[in-house]
């Protein structure tokens, strides 16, 4: 079992690289179109102080996003769930937030909260924060009607219904809406990054593609993709253990 | 104690449940209320309860006090021990349960050895003696059965209708079924709801929970069969 989840990656990982230099062999493509995995290597090797420093900016924007994100949207659900009135306020408000192209508001943050990390970390929540919202508010309107029959005919008053059986039911849900966000906030933190500022793994892809070091920019690529899987994994299995005892059995 | 007393009529979308009725409930008895499905009896309940019934009551509920609830789903909540669940209204009143009394009925529930186990860990028979034993904890003078024994296998049914009967003795109680055989064992009163109406059933007269096989039991049985029949909801 342990071995199994620890050697297929590794097999993915190594026919994916196949494919990869297969892929430069057949088309001929240059390096300077298509590095090679060996020259993206080398790049990670020689550019690793420069990718280091990168990457814990850019996991600190995912992180710092992350918990701003995954907070507002939590207690909005909360807000949503207890006064309904507010919820059909704010419904539209919510929906509005997530049509508008990402892309188009990082320069405006940009141009609003500068080129440190603020605009990075408010696109990541921008992003985070919704799928959290709406997948813990699904959760909150949904508690079993036989546990809210019970709940009225013992006489509880409404905010215990909510932080006694509404909240701990619907944690399961919280779950899906947090790994969910984890997926999305590596993501607006790089278009953070990419808009404006000199810092951060989507600032090194930005600036070595102008240079055209394409090798360097596969290299902190890859990094990005490696940060996101493993705060993707990260998130999934701090879930698993704070809300396993709340899936309804 | 002054009968629990129901008249009048429940509209949903304008169109009548049933015709306009009149339901009683004798104090310290078990009144069983019969019918097809989809005719409103959970609805009567759930009127008496005070829970919305989705549809517009026409009419006056006497003498309601406070119930307890029990129903098919036993609505436990899965990160609560056995032991919390059964103290689940003091818990939502902010009140304290009083311990000496939840050991005592966990005992007469036969759950004392599961008091710290979580619902998952149960069977189906055991998660129904969990909501007795809270339904008890809730110590209301009118205690609601909502087919509280359907979802359970022949052998446990039975087993958890003599439990309850012993426990809800003397008790005030309405329990909703769609098993003449149930309403046979233990209603003191039988009621049967239909199309046209509320009737009244005689019960046998051995004290309940009587026994499946007696004669007084099955010819009851058959009698309500024979009532559902005719009441000809369409098939």
């Amino acid at each position: 079992m342990i071995l199994s989840s620890l050697i297929r990656p590794l097999i993915v990982t190594a026919m994916c690289l196949l494919l990869w230099q297969g892929l430069i062999l057949v088309t001929g493509l240059p390096p300077y179109l298509l590095p090679g995995p060996r020259a993206v290597a080398e790049a990670l090797m020689t550019h690793q102080q420069v990718l280091g420093r990168a990457a814990v900016r850019t996991m600190t924007e995912i992180l710092a996003g992350f918990v701003l994100g995954a907070g507002i949207g939590a207690a909005l659900a909360v807000a949503m769930a207890a006064f309904p009135r507010l919820a059909r306020a704010l419904r539209p408000i919510l929906l509005f937030t997530q049509v508008i192209p990402i892309f188009a508001l990082a320069p405006i943050l940009t141009l609003w909260l500068g080129y440190g990390m603020a605009p990075k970390i408010t696109v990541a929540a921008l992003i985070c924060f919704f799928p959290v919202a709406s997948a813990f508010l699904d959760g909150l309107e949904r508690t079993s009607p036989a546990c809210l029959d019970l709940a009225q005919t013992m006489g509880a008053p409404g905010w215990r219904v909510l932080v006694q059986i509404r909240i701990p039911m619907a944690l399961p849900m919280l779950g899906s809406g947090l790994k969910l966000a984890a997926v999305y906030a590596p993501i607006g933190a790089v278009i953070g990054e990419w808009v404006g500022g000199s810092e951060g793994l989507g600032a090194v892809m930005i600036h070595a593609n102008g240079r055209m070091r394409i090798d360097l920019t596969f290299a902190a690529l890859g990094m990005v993709t490696l940060i996101a899987l493993g705060f993707h994994a990260l998130v999934g299995a701090g879930v698993r253990r704070a809300f396993a005892r709340f899936q309804p059995g | 104690m002054t009968p629990v007393a129901l008249s009048g009529q429940v509209r949903i979308g304008g169109r009548a449940l049933f015709p306009p009725l009149h339901l009683r409930l004798a104090p310290g008895r078990w009144t069983a209320l019969l019918g097809p499905s989809g005719v409103g009896k959970s609805t009567l309940l759930r009127l008496i309860a005070g829970l919305p019934i989705g549809g517009e009551f026409d009419g006056t509920i006497e003498n309601r006090p406070p119930a307890a609830l029990m129903a098919q789903d036993p609505g436990l909540l899965s990160w609560l021990t056995v032991r919390q669940n059964a103290a689940l209204g003091a818990r939502l009143r902010g009140e304290i349960a009083d311990r000496d009394r939840l050991d005592s009925i966990l005992t007469r529930t036969g759950l004392a050895d599961h008091a710290l186990k979580v619902p998952s860990a149960l069977s189906g028979g055991q998660r129904q003696r969990v909501a007795l034993a809270r339904t008890l904890m809730e110590d209301r003078p009118l205690v609601l059965l909502d087919e509280p024994f359907s979802a359970l296998d022949a052998r446990m049914r039975l087993m958890m209708q003599d439990l309850t009967a012993g426990l809800l003795r003397d008790r005030t109680v309405l329990m909703v079924t769609h098993d003449p055989a149930e309403a046979a064992r233990l209603a003191d009163h039988i009621l049967v709801l239909t199309e046209a109406g509320l009737a009244e059933v005689k019960a046998p007269a051995a004290p309940p929970p009587r026994p499946p096989g007696d004669a007084d039991i099955l010819a009851c049985q058959a009698d309500l069969l024979t009532r559902l029949i005719a009441a000809g909801s369409p098939a």
